[in-house]
């Protein structure tokens, strides 16, 4: 299937049936007892910097590492895998050195993720594998003050931002992503840089890229860091015209339905929702069971809620299996017409009634 | 806070008032249209200017023009340092921004620092079509949405036809070639000032209302905004014609279209109060209706320089009056400016300082108290009255006291200790009596809320008072009066008894109170009787006579009481029970909240209710009965309406600006069965852990043609019927920090404002339990989420689900408030606390259930019998004694009397 009818192929299937994402990526990588050397590999076994625990540079020097998770997700029934490139905007990789090899990183880790999608693809045709590139929030914030006493201070301005997040996606889409995530949205302008980026790489590229937004809130209110509710959020992206608007991270499920609920109810675009296994315990372990975790979409899934589900944090193989298992004898969310109606937002919705 | 059909809010302010529908812009974060701001942010004080953000906001601005266009200043550096600053407010970065700028740049700048979805303003095809078309990708681009000036390469469109035809060409190049929502586009048709001088120019405010209503006839989904301002440029200098002409401008604006202005929220009068001669002036010059138009306005305008609002310069002619004649002006029409100065001047003149009460303040009181008898004056103004009286009184009680040491003297009417039962907070009819009796001469001792009959009893015995008058709202108060009326018994005391209260009545005073004591009970229905009562009661002649008048009145009402109760008869609570509401839960999915459990809302915005009070209730506060706002054209309240309504708005405004009161608010939804008479809330949709049990009651009304007996239970669905269902709950209140600023009145015997203080309290309180209820049907529970009715509607109740509330007449019982209160948290979530009668502290708060089911309607439990209170006392643990305590008011039989059994069987 060429990139066009993998597309075609997608939106026929999410009209179908929920389809299943993938699970958590860095505790799965972490866990294989990776050391300084394995990270470093052979290309950057010189660098100046420690790379322990950038898994996103096992794309570079241990891709087998790599296909080994994409495996183990398509394995456990996702229908979609997620590029092991959560960090690799040139402004995170920043930390590591690497902000230089960002293009790369992402080529390569879409490519490893190509490759796996194609061949679990050829071995059951009846249930295509699709590849979604990741591009995490990024380390630094635009919209959010960090200095107290000068609160006009950002990490970031719009720009730089804007154009790692280009760079980004360039790599992800040669590397054959078929869909974008801007995931893990707790900076609502960060994201609109993502959104902009990803509107002139449209133009540079002539291609149609399908994007998919997920936000995450920060605290039990159901507010981002940028202070921004669900409803705020939705109102403040949905120019993007996304495939699908979602959230992740932040709590359990169970903390998360709330805004999954609102998220479901003013979003006339299919929803996402990859929760993690619960709230970190004391020592930032997940302690939700595949079992609890598949329950709570499960119940999403019969309410009606969602369109497309996985795990994040602490999540996997297993989770994943389960929640397939949970959710497929549901129908998806029907999406629904939303009136033509000026939706602005501050921090707060605000809907122009007319 | 009652939950029948009265309770529904209203929206019936005078229609150029800002709707729900229609957005003030705050326009003061402009360096262009403010000279405070451009100063602030000119001399670099940041600080000062989001002050400048915040106040906008909490005067009720819905969006925030930021503008920084000015030729000194780096705009974009100050755009993008500004907007950073208020992104850091949540109080204003609640609201969207509208980025204002002539440079692009400073826009876009802007666009790259708004979190939210902002409104650019503007662009427009000043310079042609293609940049108009690369900015509109742009903004498309970053999210935002656009006001385009009606402007084009020929400049600025002056006639309805050419703003028309710019505006069209603009929507089609931006619907057609850049694909922009149309329902994010905004135009702007120009508003310019008229009455320049120039002729041309007095078209200029009808060719804006017209090309609004084409735009918004032909131009789908679009909006319409404008900057105000603008129209009364002529007029700088004069705010008071200014202001009126943005409010008039805004009527017609609104009604042709207008969807949005930038305008100063805080200074808008209301269109009706505008005095109809200024009002006439400004239509005909904003309709160009007559070629004088503009002489007229100018010619008028100078009566109105200078003042604020609607205030004329008050007439001064009865300065020159006679020292005693001025008081009795002063005190008629409530001027309290110079009555010390008055008073002060006839203290001389009189052999005793007592002398200035008893002769010219008494004589104007009497006047006040002769029109107030002939209902030529209204209670406000007798309250306003009052306090010019008061402060008098003040000023001369040291020289009366100074002369009273040496006689030993005290000339009042007599003494009267006043206060609200213990258990209970609400004074404001309390407070009205006690002005009354003060106005007539009597010495009055308010002991406040909540006092102990213990206090009370001392008080009356040390100060010797000739009168005790007890005051209640809330059912369990009229249980607290009986004990009390028992409690004067054991005493053997003499006093009389004055009872009165919202829920007091004749009947209960007779058949309860009454009885109790051997002393004179008497029930004061208002305030404008409580002096007739005391001075019969004080009268050595006319005591008598009064008294076994009022014992052979309440004698005949417990005969009427007696004979009605016995003729009704009852169904035994097991046939009620097969008679509940019959509804079929195979039909019906409950809707499942989309926000479970509890949501708080802090310090919700008072400026959303004022649109949404009911004014009914807060007229008949002040005695004055109607519907508003017909009652503000009545020919014989009219006018005394007018003017309490016009110190409410005052106060609504200064209540607002001033943050006097804060309003909270908690809602909650928990998974519910009905089991039996019961409902039980479940700790999770497991339904496996009660969390709490609500417990109602049921008519038991037996009448000729078979109908429903009906408890709130029958509306929620049985574990059997396989429905999950729901049960929601509320309570809000707007009377944090009240205490406050009624001492303040109060230490300044402005006992008016402090009455008209707690009354707005008592309506914001009820406006935000109205507003919560449609926000849970909308958003929160989310069963209506396109439910979009009209004032009227919401009056009428036309939406689905209902609010009763522990203590209202769907379910009587007070105590339930504890289920409710303990589940939402209510003391921590909303600062409402519960005293031992369960009544709310602050006065001013409103708690209640939801049921969503749309069979689920209000009705009055009524009557019960022995059988159905035993029932309930079982279910609640309590002693049956107990049970017959709380409900009183609804036993169909004498607890005293045992034995008794009038429940029918079948």
């Amino acid at each position: 299937m060429d990139r066009a009818e993998r597309l075609e192929a997608l939106r026929a299937a999410m009209r179908e049936r929920i389809l299943v994402l993938d699970g958590s990526w860095g505790a799965l990588l972490q866990g294989k007892g990776l050391e300084e050397a394995d990270y470093r590999g052979e290309r950057f076994a010189d660098h100046p910097l420690s790379l322990k625990n950038d898994v996103d540079v096992l794309n570079l020097t241990q891709p087998d590492i790599v296909r080994e998770v994409h495996d183990a997700y398509f394995d456990a029934g996702a229908d979609i895998t997620t590029t092991n490139t959560f960090t690799s905007t040139s402004v995170t990789q920043e930390d590591f050195g690497l902000d230089g090899d960002c293009y790369e990183l992402n080529l390569a880790g879409a490519s490893l993720a190509r490759e796996r999608a194609d061949a679990w693809t050829e071995r059951t045709p009846e249930k295509p594998r699709w590849v979604m590139g990741s591009l995490g929030p990024t380390n630094k914030t635009s919209s959010v003050a960090i200095e107290v006493s000068n609160p006009s201070i950002r990490g970031i301005d719009f720009d730089p931002l804007k154009d790692g997040y280009l760079e980004a996606a360039r790599g992800l889409v040669d590397g054959g992503a078929d869909i974008l995530l801007i995931e893990t949205i707790y900076d609502t302008l960060n994201a609109k840089a993502a959104i902009v980026a990803v509107e002139e790489l449209r133009e540079e590229t002539g291609l149609e890229l399908p994007i998919i937004l997920s936000w995450t809130a920060t605290d039990l209110s159901g507010r981002n860091l940028s202070g921004q509710t669900v409803e705020a959020f939705w109102n403040s992206i949905r120019h993007a015209k996304p495939l699908a608007v979602g959230l992740n991270c932040a709590f359990g499920a169970e903390q998360l339905r709330p805004s999954v609920a609102e998220l479901s109810r003013v979003a006339e675009v299919p929803i996402a929702a990859y929760p993690n296994a619960g709230l970190p315990n004391d020592l930032g372990e997940f302690d939700e069971t595949p079992e609890i975790t598949s329950a709570h979409l499960g119940e999403w899934a019969e309410s009606g809620f969602v369109n497309l589900v996985g795990g994040c944090c602490g999540t996997t193989p297993e989770h994943i299996r389960q929640i397939a298992a949970a959710v497929a004898r549901s129908q998806p969310r029907e999406i629904p017409e939303a009136e033509r109606r000026m939706r602005l937002a501050g921090i707060d919705a605000f809907e122009v009634v007319s | 806070m009652s939950d029948g059909p009265e309770a529904g809010a209203t929206d019936e302010l005078s229609p150029a008032s800002p709707t729900a529908s229609f957005i003030n812009i705050g326009e003061r974060t402009n360096v262009t249209g403010s000279a405070r701001f451009r100063k602030l942010i000119a001399n670099d004080d940041y600080e000062a200017a989001v002050e400048v953000a915040r106040q906008q906001v909490q005067n009720g601005a819905q969006i925030l023009d930021v503008n920084m266009d000015e030729g000194l200043l780096d705009s974009e550096a100050a755009m993008v340092r500004y907007l950073r600053l208020i992104a850091a407010e949540p109080d204003i970065s609640r609201v969207p921004i509208m980025l204002d700028s002539s440079k692009w740049s400073v826009i876009e700048a802007g666009l790259k620092n708004v979190s939210g979805k902002a409104i650019v303003n503007s662009i427009s095809l000043k310079e042609g079509e293609a940049p108009f078309l690369e900015q509109a990708r742009q903004v498309k681009r970053y999210g935002a949405a656009v006001v385009v000036m009606a402007f084009d390469e020929e400049g600025q469109a002056e006639t309805a036809e050419r703003k028309f035809a710019i505006c069209e060409r603009a929507y089609r190049l931006l619907v057609d070639a850049v694909d922009f929502p149309p329902e994010d586009i905004i135009f702007d048709p120009n508003i310019f000032a008229v009455a320049t001088g120039i002729e041309e120019h007095n078209e200029y405010g009808r060719a804006f209302i017209e090309a609004t209503k084409r735009i918004k006839d032909e131009l789908p989904y679009v909006h319409v905004s404008g900057g105000v301002s603008n129209f009364s440029f002529s007029f700088r200098g004069n705010n008071a014609v200014r202001e009126a002409m943005h409010a008039a401008f805004l009527y017609h604006a609104i009604r042709a279209g207008l969807d949005m202005a930038i305008v100063n929220a805080g200074a808008l009068p209301v269109y009706e109060e505008i005095p109809p001669e200024l009002r006439e002036s400004i239509e005909d010059l904003l309709f160009n209706r007559r070629a004088d138009a503009t002489d007229r306005l100018l010619d008028i305008a100078q009566d109105y320089a200078g003042q604020k609002r609607t205030e004329r310069a008050q007439d001064l002619s009865w300065r020159e009056l006679s020292p005693e004649e001025r008081v009795t002006h002063a005190l008629v029409n409530g001027i309290d400016e110079y009555i010390v100065d008055d008073v002060e001047e006839i203290r001389p003149t009189v052999p005793h300082p007592l002398e200035v009460i008893e002769g010219p303040l008494m004589n104007g009181m009497s006047v006040v108290g002769d029109l107030f008898g002939a209902g030529k004056m209204f209670l406000p103004q007798v309250v306003k009255s009052a306090r010019v009286m008061k402060k008098a009184v003040a000023h001369l009680v040291p020289y009366i006291e100074a002369q009273q040491a040496a006689e030993g003297s005290n000339a009042k009417n007599g003494k009267v200790v006043l206060a609200t039962v213990k258990g209970d907070v609400h004074d404001i009819g309390k407070n009205i009596v006690g002005v009354v009796l003060q106005c007539n001469n009597y010495d009055v001792i308010d002991l406040g809320v909540m006092v102990p009959a213990q206090q009370i009893l001392e008080t009356a015995r040390e100060e010797e008072a000739d009168l005790i008058g007890l005051s209640g709202l809330i059912t369990p108060s009229l249980d607290e009066m009986v004990q009390f009326a028992g409690e004067m018994q054991r005493r053997e005391m003499d006093l009389p008894l004055l009872i009165g209260g919202a829920t007091t009545s004749l009947v209960h005073t007779a058949v309860r109170i009454a009885p109790q004591y051997a002393g004179p009970v008497v029930y004061v229905q208002d305030a404008s009787r409580a002096v007739g009562v005391a001075s019969n009661l004080l009268s050595p002649t006319a005591r008598d006579g009064f008294v076994e008048a009022t014992q052979g009145e309440y004698e005949a009402a417990r005969e009427r009481h007696l004979g009605r109760r016995q003729a009704v008869e009852r169904h035994s609570i097991e046939r009620a029970r097969e008679l509940g509401a019959a509804i079929d839960w195979t039909e019906y999915e409950p809707p499942r909240p989309v926000s479970p459990g509890v949501t708080v809302f802090e310090d919700y915005p008072l400026q959303e209710l004022v649109e949404r009070i009911d004014w009914k209730p807060f007229f008949q506060t002040w005695e004055l009965s109607g519907s508003f706002p017909q009652i503000l054209d009545d020919p014989v309240v009219g006018e005394s309406a007018r003017g309490v309504y016009d110190d409410a708005r005052e106060m609504l405004h200064r209540i607002i600006d001033e943050r006097w009161l804060e309003a909270k608010a908690v809602v909650g939804f928990w998974p519910a069965h009905a089991v039996g008479d019961d409902i039980l809330l479940f700790t999770s949709e497991a339904r496996d852990q009660v969390l709490a049990t609500v417990h109602t009651l049921r008519q038991q009304t037996n009448s000729e043609h078979e109908r429903e007996n009906l408890a709130l239970a029958d509306f929620i669905a049985s574990r059997e019927s396989g429905v999950d269902d729901y049960l929601g709950g509320f309570a809000v209140t707007a009377g944090i920090g009240i205490e406050e600023h009624v001492a303040r009145f109060e230490a300044d015997h402005d006992d008016y404002h402090a009455i008209m203080l707690k009354a707005l309290a008592d309506r914001l309180a009820e406006a935000l339990a109205e507003r919560m209820h449609e926000r849970v049907r909308r958003e929160l529970w989310a069963y209506a989420p396109d439910e979009d009715l009209e004032n009227d509607e919401l009056i009428a109740e036309a939406y689905r689900g209902i609010r009763p509330a522990p203590g209202y007449p769907a379910c009587p019982d007070h105590t339930e408030k504890r289920t409710l209160f303990d589940l939402v948290s209510a003391e921590a979530n909303a600062g409402i606390e519960l005293t031992e009668s369960y009544a709310m502290s602050p006065g001013a708060s409103v708690s209640g259930w939801y049921f969503a089911h749309p069979e689920a309607r209000y009705f009055g439990v009524g009557r019960i019998e022995r059988d159905q209170v035993e029932d309930y006392a079982r279910r609640k643990g309590w002693s049956v004694e107990e049970a017959e305590r709380w409900l009183a008011p609804n036993l169909n039989y004498d607890p005293a009397d045992s034995g008794r059994e009038r429940a029918a069987t079948g």
